[in-house]
């Protein structure tokens, strides 16, 4: 579901194909639902373990991220900080990782490449990208961990299952044409560099 | 209290410190490009970054969630009366704050694949060590290398006829092929030697410098300016999303080549670039001339 509260466009889990397709590269949003984290290893094992991803991520958000997370004296977690980690290195599994799960809405560090591009095209799902480095706001948007899985990989590298209020703003980095803003943006860049090189050569 | 836990106590506080508050320096360089910046997108970016920096220091919470693997370069008077325990109290202090701060547990056993917990491991905290004759304090520079800052190092031995114009293309095809997953603006630390491991320390050591710092060698002080409108020239932007400048700033720090070689490494700093000085007196008071909100 989406709405605009105080002006942000703000999207609710679960969410639906309709939701995605409204998104385009470039747009900014929040979310409001469940997020789990997962990086590297959570990756590589869903696509090897024959039961994949240990919740059910359809119509939902995976967030690559690897949090501080504080245990409390009741046992419960508190959230201490929480941001984005490269997307690029997933890059290699996410499309089977998109099919096995389901997701929809992948949120990172920086874009993804060609493979994750076209599987958001094919199965109507999106990248986006999430200010890194911010992880103080990033944790302040966390209002319950509801649950870890595979804490055997480590803080970083586990399942954190997150409910979130408005956490943002996200930038759509690849919509579900398979749009890739980043990937744009890098050509803009290059052809800068070469132009800046050849004039210090003549020079 | 022993030496040794005084050591401890400072330098965790310290470490504590800085994951929370960026030094003086930093907050400047990013005050000056937000100002400079022209793209609307790009400076909801900055007010992201800016408000992240108030609720930091407010609630006492790491600025971002890779708190990095904790690297040391301690730079001892010889005739400093802990000089046998520095690096026993590094290790402690590493420990203590990574309970605290808290940081992260960064730490991976290479091959076993092992997170150590606690930050330290085998050759972790980084400590690299230079004795001082005929001094008597100790300065220690810390810095939290992020994982996705120290990912664009690249480091090269170029045949010296190529002459220094190597540096400038080397530099930028970094920043626009790998930079942008580096949480730009970014803070460019060149190194240059004779050999692969001189030129790698010495870009790291560029990093170590105030970012307003120039080269002590003219020459070398004007391909610091010039690497560094070259590569504003690319606007890569803050997130690399576009926007009026990439960097922060760029250092140089160079030492001797071998008449056959020219060495050049490249390291990065990110946006949220943790490092800063700690200085002990003999006597053990200390303050830091990098952050002045560490107040002792
Ligand atoms: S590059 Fe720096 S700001 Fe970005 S996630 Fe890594 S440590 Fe944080």
């Amino acid at each position: 579901m989406i709405e605009t509260i105080n002006e942000k466009k703000v999207i609710t889990t679960p969410v639906t194909d309709e939701d995605i397709r409204s998104l385009k590269a470039g747009d900014v949003f929040y979310l409001t639902g469940d997020v789990l984290t997962g990086r590297d290893e959570v990756h590589k094992k869903t696509l090897r373990e024959a039961g994949g991803f240990p919740a059910d991520l359809r119509g939902g958000v995976i967030y690559h991220a690897g949090p501080i997370v504080r245990e409390k004296e009741d046992g419960s977690f508190e959230m201490v900080s929480i941001g984005p980690t490269t997307s690029m290195r997933m890059e290699d599994f996410e499309p089977d990782f998109i099919k096995k799960t389901g997701v929809k809405i992948i949120v990172g560090k920086g874009g993804m490449g060609d493979k994750t591009a076209e599987a958001c095209k094919e199965l109507c799902v999106i990248h986006c990208a999430a200010p890194a480095g911010c992880a103080v706001i990033g944790a302040a948007s966390v209002k319950e961990i509801s649950g870890v899985y595979w804490p055997e990989l480590g803080m970083p590298e586990a399942v954190w299952h997150l409910k979130v209020r408005e956490f943002g703003p996200l930038i759509v980095t690849i919509d579900s044409e398979g749009c890739n803003y980043y990937k744009e943006k890098k050509r803009e860049y290059t052809a800068r560099r070469v132009e800046m090189l050849s004039e210090s050569e003549t020079k | 209290m022993s030496s040794n836990q005084k050591i401890v106590n400072a330098v965790a506080e310290y470490l504590d410190h800085i994951s929370k508050v960026l030094p003086d320096d930093v907050v400047k360089a990013l005050t000056r490009l937000r100002a400079e910046e022209k793209n609307k997108a790009a400076l909801s970016v900055y007010d992201t970054m800016f408000r992240n920096m108030e609720l930091a220091e407010e609630l006492g919470k790491p600025l971002c969630q890779d708190t990095g693997i904790v690297q040391f370069k301690v730079v001892c008077g010889q005739d400093h009366p802990a000089i046998g325990e520095i690096g026993e109290s590094l290790k402690e202090a590493v420990i203590k704050a990574t309970k605290e701060a808290p940081l992260r547990p960064n730490c991976i056993e290479t091959f076993d694949e092992i997170n150590t917990g606690d930050n330290t491991g085998t050759g972790a905290p980084t400590i690299w060590w230079d004795i001082e004759p005929g001094r008597s304090d100790l300065e220690i520079y810390v810095y939290l290398a992020g994982g996705g800052c120290s990912l664009p190092g690249i480091a090269k031995v170029f045949m010296p006829g190529q002459g220094y114009e190597v540096i400038a293309p080397f530099a930028a095809e970094r920043v626009t092929e790998m930079g942008l997953n580096a949480c730009p603006p970014l803070f460019v630390g060149v190194g240059i030697g004779n050999s692969i491991e001189t030129a790698a320390m010495n870009s790291k050591l560029a990093l170590m410098r105030d970012i307003d710092s120039s080269n002590d060698n003219p020459n070398v002080a004007a391909l610091e300016k010039e690497l560094e409108e070259k590569l504003n020239y690319i606007g890569i932007g803050p997130q690399g999303l576009g926007g009026s400048s990439s960097v922060m700033g760029v250092n140089i720090v160079n030492t001797v080549r071998h008449p056959a070689t020219l060495a050049v490494a490249v390291s990065f700093g990110c946006w949220c670039h943790r490092r800063g000085v700690i200085s002990f007196d003999k006597d053990l008071n200390y303050s830091s001339k990098t952050h002045t909100k560490f107040a002792k």
